[in-house]
């Protein structure tokens, strides 16, 4: 009994120890006065990777920059821990963290016996499998007997089993920590194929020596919604990520810029408009924000759709089509609940 | 009498009393660390809780749904997470055993190599030391892996002998044995036949002690060893069956695969555990005294008797307890596996974390597992160092 509870002690001692001191996120949050924001470890270029001026962007960092601004209005307001896929729960239930921005699925069980919340979704993905052009094969169903590269401790790993299994296909799994160490597999001919989200196969293709080797198969074996996770039992911290990636896609759908933003805020008649830019009532108050959080998230970082666009879309090396991401309005997934 | 003895001095105060004041002293020091220990635990089992996270070992029970590469015993996706421990348990284990025994052959090799007469060999030997003990071992693992992966050819284009043996970037693939009926006492033939060997070494030492008539023990125990399997072999019809290995779409199927993540991990932490060892030999063997050796030969010995009943049991009893710290580093070096993908106890247990985000009650197993290996490795080395201890007279 002695021993075990020694032993217990000490694998808690460091999150025991932090864990004491998380208290509600959004004053330690301002009391040391910028997000701490957890990250992809290894770079996945368009969601968060650090570019050549040593600077962190994508989809992923700029949710981080969002929740920045809304409260200090500066979006260099954020420091980033890189983890991986293993590392990440246990660094956010510690306190390490204050948001998880690390293309993590939302699952039932991670929202519960992790002790996690999933504000929204950034970005909804499914997982593919990538397969070098040389093997000849059209399709996930073919890949009976295939060894399969895979990131440990991720949504994919699990449905890979049960994807080979319903299909009562053979394969060997080999499994790694980080995503590099996965690609460099895969590239060195080790794996014939490589799963992960299909968007992380597209940003993983970039890095492989030719990219023009390689294709992504046609099937999409599972849902997997991504996006930014917070310890549970926050709800102010939650309605803050939540309202400032709203504030994104409620900009876009209103057709407002970070071009735009400013005249809109002076020239607009619209209430509907004026009550989302702070102009008509107090709603910035509810969440605990100043009254044009929404202004300055949009001029700063500008709104969902342009975020897209720059990091994974046309206007990156991605070339990612908006599919579900689009608007609602568009025919996609991403729909912002009213600001009234 | 009573009378007449003198009279003791006045017993101190307790608290100046060494024994009393050493008892309150011990009791003072496990309190405290009972007190933080429990300190500890229960904040922990608060904070847990305010955060919403499952505790309890009840997720043992729950199916994983996750594969493992490389399997000891029946296991998959559809087994518990209890199961997966025991399967990265029985990994962690054959690589630590795979580990030891190449080490110590490889470290033998070359700490005697060092002390070789021939000039190459000694300075080959001394290279390999000084340069597997001084780079970091998470590096050389990874460099083997690489190396590994990068020249071997894909699988489709695998080097072959006949039809039999393949070898390519998913391992190396050769016919697996499956027993049939009656291959139990095939089986069972083999430690039958290590325990008659040893009892024949036993018996022809003491009949040379006594005679002083010396057989030709080695083939003898040759004999012993293969004679006796291969004839329950042939006895009971040939009781096994071979399945090979064919070449199917993408790696090869069937038959017994060696896999390169297993290679590297053995092959990086026997090397470099090597270097260590081959220190240890060095130094036990330079222990001796010349004038062991010289005494040896003037008593009329020949120089391969002086090795073996002089040489090496002393030096042995300098070389067993920190053999054993090298061992001990093996086994938890083993857990660096995850660098190279090779589903070790530390790399199941770090996925078993992240499904069930138990990391509490997950790293308290692995951290039992491992320290539970470290013992057992300990307790049998100081066994087999307490029976090659010299009896000093």
């Amino acid at each position: 009994m002695r021993l075990s509870s020694l032993l217990g002690a000490c694998a808690l001692v460091a999150l025991g120890a932090t864990a004491a001191q998380a208290g509600p996120t959004l004053d330690a949050v301002k009391q040391k006065g910028f997000v701490q924001c957890g990250t992809n470890v290894s770079g996945l270029p368009g969601f968060a990777s650090v570019n050549n001026e040593n600077q962190w962007s994508g989809l992923d960092i700029d949710l981080c920059k969002a929740v920045a601004v809304a409260l200090f209005n500066d979006p260099n307001a954020v420091k980033y821990t890189p983890l991986n896929a293993k590392e990440r729960f246990t660094a956010l239930q510690s306190g390490q963290i204050d948001i998880l921005s690390r293309n993590t699925t939302n699952t039932l069980s991670r929202d519960t016996a992790l002790g996690l919340d999933f504000p929204v979704i950034n970005y909804y993905d499914g997982q593919g499998f990538m397969a070098k052009k040389a093997l000849g094969v059209q399709s996930a169903l073919e890949l009976d007997g295939a060894s399969v590269c895979v990131q440990a401790g991720t949504t994919t790993e699990l449905n890979l089993a049960d994807f080979f299994r319903a299909n009562n296909m053979n394969y060997q799994g080999v499994v790694f920590e980080n995503n590099d160490e996965v690609l460099a597999a895969y590239d060195s001919g080790r794996c014939d194929v490589l799963t992960t989200d299909a968007s992380g196969l597209y940003s993983t293709r970039t890095k492989l020596q030719n990219p023009d080797d390689h294709m992504v198969l046609p099937e999409i074996i599972s849902k997997e919604p991504l996006g930014p996770a917070v310890r549970h039992g926050d709800n102010e911290w939650a309605d803050i990520v939540r309202w400032s990636f709203y504030a994104m896609v409620q900009a876009e759908e209103f057709g407002i810029t970070s071009e735009n933003v400013e005249q809109i805020a002076e020239e607009t008649q619209n209430p509907d408009i004026q009550r989302f830019l702070g102009k008509l009532d107090e709603l910035g108050a509810g969440v605990g924000l100043p009254n044009d959080f929404a202004v300055q998230i949009v001029k700063q970082i500008g709104n969902y759709g342009e975020s897209f666009e720059r990091n994974v879309g046309m206007g990156s090396t991605l070339k990612i089509e908006r599919g579900l991401n689009a608007l609602w309005t568009d025919g996609g997934l991403q729909y912002a609940m009213p600001f009234r | 009498m009573a009378q007449s003895a003198p009279r003791p001095p006045a017993r101190p105060p307790f608290w100046n009393d060494p024994l009393v004041r050493s008892i309150i002293y011990q009791v003072l020091a496990i309190g405290l660390v009972c007190a933080v220990g429990w300190y500890l635990i229960h904040n922990t089992i608060t904070n847990l809780q305010r955060l919403g996270v499952s505790t309890g070992f009840g997720f043992l029970d729950r199916p994983s749904g996750f594969d493992i590469s490389q399997v000891l015993i029946d296991y998959n996706s559809t087994y518990s997470f209890g199961r997966a421990f025991l399967v990265g348990l029985l990994n962690t284990a054959l690589v630590a055993v795979c580990g030891i025994v190449l080490a110590t052959i490889i470290g033998f090799l070359v700490g005697i190599g060092r002390l070789s007469r021939n000039w190459l060999i000694a300075r080959l030997c001394t290279t390999y030391v000084e340069i597997l003990r001084n780079i970091p071992i998470l590096l050389q693992l990874i460099f083997v892996y690489t190396l590994l992966v990068s020249v071997l050819p894909a699988p489709r284009e695998s080097l072959a002998i006949g039809e039999t043996v393949f070898l390519n970037t998913s391992g190396l693939f050769v016919p697996r044995v499956i027993p049939l009926a009656g291959a139990g006492l095939f089986f069972l033939s083999i430690p039958i036949a290590v325990v008659l060997a040893w009892l024949f070494a036993r018996w022809a030492r003491i009949r040379r002690e006594l005679t002083g008539q010396s057989l030709p023990r080695n083939w003898i125990t040759l004999l012993i060893l293969v004679g006796l399997p291969l004839l329950t072999f042939l006895a009971t019809g040939r009781p096994v069956e071979l399945e090979y290995t064919t070449i199917g779409r993408f790696r090869p199927q069937g038959g017994f695969a060696l896999q390169p993540e297993f290679v590297a991990l053995v092959v990086g932490l026997s090397i470099y555990t090597a270097s260590y060892i081959a220190e240890i030999v060095r130094s036990g063997i330079l222990a001796i005294g010349k004038g062991q050796i010289e005494a040896a030969s003037a008593l009329g010995l020949e120089r391969s008797q002086i090795l073996r009943l002089v040489v090496v049991p002393q030096a042995l009893r300098v070389i067993v307890p920190p053999l054993t710290s090298q061992y001990l580093n093996l086994t938890k070096n083993s857990s660096l596996g995850v660098a190279v993908g090779y589903p070790d106890l530390f790399s199941v247990a770090g996925t078993i974390n992240n499904q069930t985000g138990q990391a509490v009650e997950v790293i308290a197993i692995t951290m039992a597992v491992y320290l539970l290996f470290s013992l057992i490795t300990s307790a049998f080395m100081n066994w087999y160092n307490a029976r090659i201890a010299l009896v000093e007279r």
